[in-house]
């Protein structure tokens, strides 16, 4: 039992090593979306009292969503916009995979000392879920195309939702539920978001946005 | 310590060259083909140890000096590596470090005569070698140390004796972590296919080949054996986290140790056929995500 949780989230800490190091955009929608599915599993996991229904469907709408929508929405962004990899990025990929390192290292560090409510179902709950969070931010700053940042705010989400089953056994489901239809919408505009700057620029990178100014009239 | 123990650096001498040859007889079957004999590198060692010497006059002692020194650290790491759960012949507290260095001196060797001919194409190959040996070796300097702290022991021997099917059910995160680390660091300090391509003689794919171009006879015949022992060694750091536990009879540990290493071999095949040669540049990242599963496998000893 805890050897699955203990899996899940060392799967969490690995894909997002991946989405650190990666520069194909396709593979990284995928392992996101993996993730999305690994983690529907862990609120029936870490649920003390077995199987509980709101857990269940918690997971089940959750994996549905991250696993199969969002991806569609990502890759069809990515078929318009022929966008096929990150060509330079802010911050080169071997030393985003040192510095995720260090991040996984302060993220131990932290979770070690944070006083929780309850006992967390795993003692990697916490670093996982922080780093996770740490990766979705670090991947909205440091990359150029607005995909990607729209794949870092997705792991970002993933983050939040481990943290959140350190509090699964208190958390109503109307909160998380509410959480997850929030991402919905901003992936959906996202999404709309990401072919309107291609259609008009050309071009996703987020980073030329900062360049706009009316032309002389 | 026993016969088993005894046997095991004896046996590693004369089996380790047969790896080489299950890998391309597996390659082979992959590719449709019938491939060479089983036994290719024991005839190459043959050959080659019949064979009289020709060293160039620019060479100097450096020169001659490389294949031996490096064979015999290979040598004196074998004495302090247990294979699965036989313990090593010599055990102290501290010789996995010893047993990293003998590896780094036994590569700093090949490298300084690799530089001694003098040739640019060999200093292109040393480079190359050193370049990737930064990130290969705090790489498996971590893993051994998540090792030695999953054991709580300082020495190879009781830190593979403790390994046992028990301890895969209760840690397997970590080990599991440990197992893919160090296969990747398996294939790559061997120079095998993501990192480096054994078959060709490309200048644009060579790490170890172009390091050894100018030894012939004796001296190649050591560069081989040498390398089919460093497949043999740090195929013993992997095979060592498999399963079954210590049997309590040396002899059957031997022989699963044997067993796994040929299944070692076969899996590399399977890897080097399925896989292609990743770019050069993107070696070190390979690398440094053989490092981070290990030093992930390290802060999950932590809790």
């Amino acid at each position: 039992m805890n050897n699955a949780i203990d899996s899940i989230l060392i799967f969490l800490v690995l894909t997002d090593l991946i989405l650190l190091g990666s520069s194909r955009l396709k593979n990284a929608i995928r392992f996101v979306a993996l993730q999305g599915l690994a983690l529907g599993l862990l609120p029936m996991l870490a649920h003390s009292q077995g199987v509980v229904w709101h857990a269940v469907l918690l997971g089940a709408g959750s994996a549905l969503l991250k696993g199969f929508v969002f991806p569609s929405l990502m890759n069809r962004a990515l078929r318009e916009t022929n966008a096929n990899r990150e060509i330079e990025p802010f911050v080169g990929y071997i030393s985003s995979l040192l510095i995720g390192v260090g991040v996984l290292a302060l993220s131990f560090w932290s979770g070690a000392r944070l006083s929780l409510p309850w006992e967390a179902a795993s003692l990697l709950l916490v670093p996982a879920g922080l780093f996770t969070v740490w990766t979705g931010l670090f991947l909205i700053v440091a990359r150029r195309k607005a995909i990607t940042q729209v794949l870092g705010y997705i792991a970002m989400e993933n983050g939040i939702f481990t943290l959140g089953m350190v509090l699964v056994e208190a958390m109503p489901l109307l909160v998380e539920l509410g959480v997850l239809l929030d991402i919905f919408v901003a992936v959906f505009v996202m999404g709309i978001i990401v072919f309107h700057i291609n259609r008009e620029f050309d071009h996703i990178d987020s980073d030329q946005l900062a360049a706009l100014k009316e032309g002389p009239p | 310590m026993n016969t088993a123990s005894m046997l095991h650096p004896l046996l590693a001498l004369l089996l380790a060259p047969l790896l080489p040859g299950v890998i391309n007889r597996t390659k082979a079957f992959f590719a449709g083909r019938r491939g060479p004999p089983l036994l290719q590198t024991y005839f190459d060692l043959w050959k080659l140890f019949r064979k009289g010497a020709v060293y160039s006059r620019t060479t100097t002692w450096i020169f001659r000096a490389g294949p031996i020194v490096n064979f015999a650290c290979l040598l004196a790491a074998l004495m302090v590596l247990p294979l699965g759960r036989v313990a090593a012949p010599l055990s102290f507290a501290g010789d996995l470090v010893l047993l990293a260095y003998l590896l780094g001196l036994g590569r700093f060797f090949t490298v300084a005569a690799a530089l001694d001919t003098g040739s640019s194409f060999e200093g292109m190959g040393a480079s190359r070698e050193v370049q990737f040996a930064v990130f290969a070796e705090p790489a498996l300097l971590v893993g051994l140390a998540a090792l030695a702290r999953h054991a709580q022991a300082l020495s190879l021997t009781p830190i593979y004796a403790g390994l046992s099917s028990a301890s895969w059910s209760v840690s397997f995160p970590m080990l599991a972590l440990l197992g893919m680390g160090l296969f990747i660091l398996f294939l790559s300090e061997n120079c095998r296919i993501p990192v480096d391509d054994p078959n060709t003689h490309l200048e644009l794919t060579m790490i170890h080949e172009v390091m050894v171009l100018d030894h012939g006879s004796v001296d190649f015949g050591f560069v081989q054996w040498g390398s089919s022992l460093k497949l043999w060694i740090l195929g013993a750091l992997w095979t060592g986290l498999m399963p079954p536990g210590a049997t309590g009879r040396p002899l059957l540990d031997l022989a699963a140790g044997v067993a796994w290493m040929l299944v070692l071999a076969v899996a590399t095949g399977i890897a080097e056929s399925i896989m292609a040669r990743v770019r050069l540049l993107r070696v070190p990242q390979l690398l440094v995500g053989a490092g981070v599963l290990c030093a992930l496998g390290l802060l999950l000893t932590f809790r």
